[in-house]
């Protein structure tokens, strides 16, 4: 009976910690999100340059200036992981 | 006159509405990846995507009615502006607890199949005509097809592939819109009726 209980236990415990780092491995991959996407902006940058038209400004109309999507890429991965992820891994780790 | 002297070019605002489905394949993906009930525990979090669906749906009507050069250009840019709103207001609903039933998801299954049909029924021209003729093809079928994944989640909620796949449409589509120039060659390809290559 008291050997039952033991691999009861140990199951238990075996169970929780995939379960724990199937937690841990989700939270690494959140925060990794957001500098992926950036990095994949940065990427576009360096493949197009001629897409940031900040690098040769000269001449070029307002729109043109403002429009600089990989820059937008990058800057939504910026704030993804400033924002959005501390929180959301604060309460995956809270859950733990 | 004077407005289409100071409106931006339409690629333009392709790019910024790609920055928003990015913004909202990412919120979804971070759904998916903790599950409802972590993305849940901050109320404003539960808001964030369908608002951010419904936003993009306001901001839509603008660019119906200023950038569009054709009946059927504006029609179909009302309808995803309508689709838009529809499925962020439906969204929000859940989220705020006066709508129950997880069929709400449907709307956004239909938003993405109406947009798809939207999108493949205003294109005229064939695929290799120029490069936005063929983003209009893909975005059509792409978005045509990944209307199973929101109607999989209103079958069963709790799946995991299925809410994937919802945040990847987002992905795919926000890919699809940066690639879009308003006269530029696909795969080698532009026709002598598109228009003068600019940049």
């Amino acid at each position: 009976m008291s050997a039952d209980v033991a691999h009861e236990l140990r199951r238990k415990v075996e169970r929780e910690r995939v379960v724990a780092r199937t937690r841990s491995a989700r939270a690494r991959i959140l925060l990794a999100l957001g500098p992926a996407t950036s990095i994949g902006g940065l990427a576009w940058a360096v493949v197009q340059p001629w897409r940031l038209t900040l690098l040769h400004p000269f001449g070029q109309g307002f729109y043109w200036l403002l429009a600089e999507p990989p820059l937008y890429v990058v800057l939504v991965g910026i704030l993804f992981r400033l924002l959005i992820v501390p929180g959301i891994v604060a309460d995956l780790e809270e859950q733990r | 006159m004077i407005l289409a002297g100071i409106e931006p070019p339409a690629e333009f605002v392709h790019w910024w509405f790609a920055s928003g489905f990015l913004v909202l394949g990412l919120l979804l993906f971070a759904e998916a990846l903790v599950g409802s009930e972590v993305w849940g525990r901050r109320p404003w979090r539960r808001y964030l995507w369908p608002g951010f669906a419904f936003t993009m749906g306001v901001f839509m009507w603008p660019v119906s009615t200023f950038f569009t050069n054709s009946t059927i250009h504006m029609v179909a840019h009302s309808m995803w502006a309508q689709v838009l709103m529809f499925a962020g207001g439906a969204e929000l609903g859940v989220a705020r607890g006066k709508l129950h039933s997880q069929y709400w998801r449907l709307t956004s299954a239909l938003g993405l199949a109406a947009s798809g049909v939207a999108l493949l029924v205003h294109e005229q021209n064939h695929w290799l005509f120029s490069r936005a003729a063929f983003l209009h093809h893909a975005l059509g079928w792409t978005v045509l097809v990944a209307a199973a994944f929101p109607l999989a989640q209103a079958l069963r909620p709790r799946s995991f592939t299925a809410a994937m796949g919802f945040a990847s449409t987002f992905f795919a589509i926000a890919v699809l819109l940066y690639c879009d120039r308003d006269v530029a060659p696909i795969f080698g390809h532009l026709s002598f009726y598109a228009g003068i290559l600019h940049r």
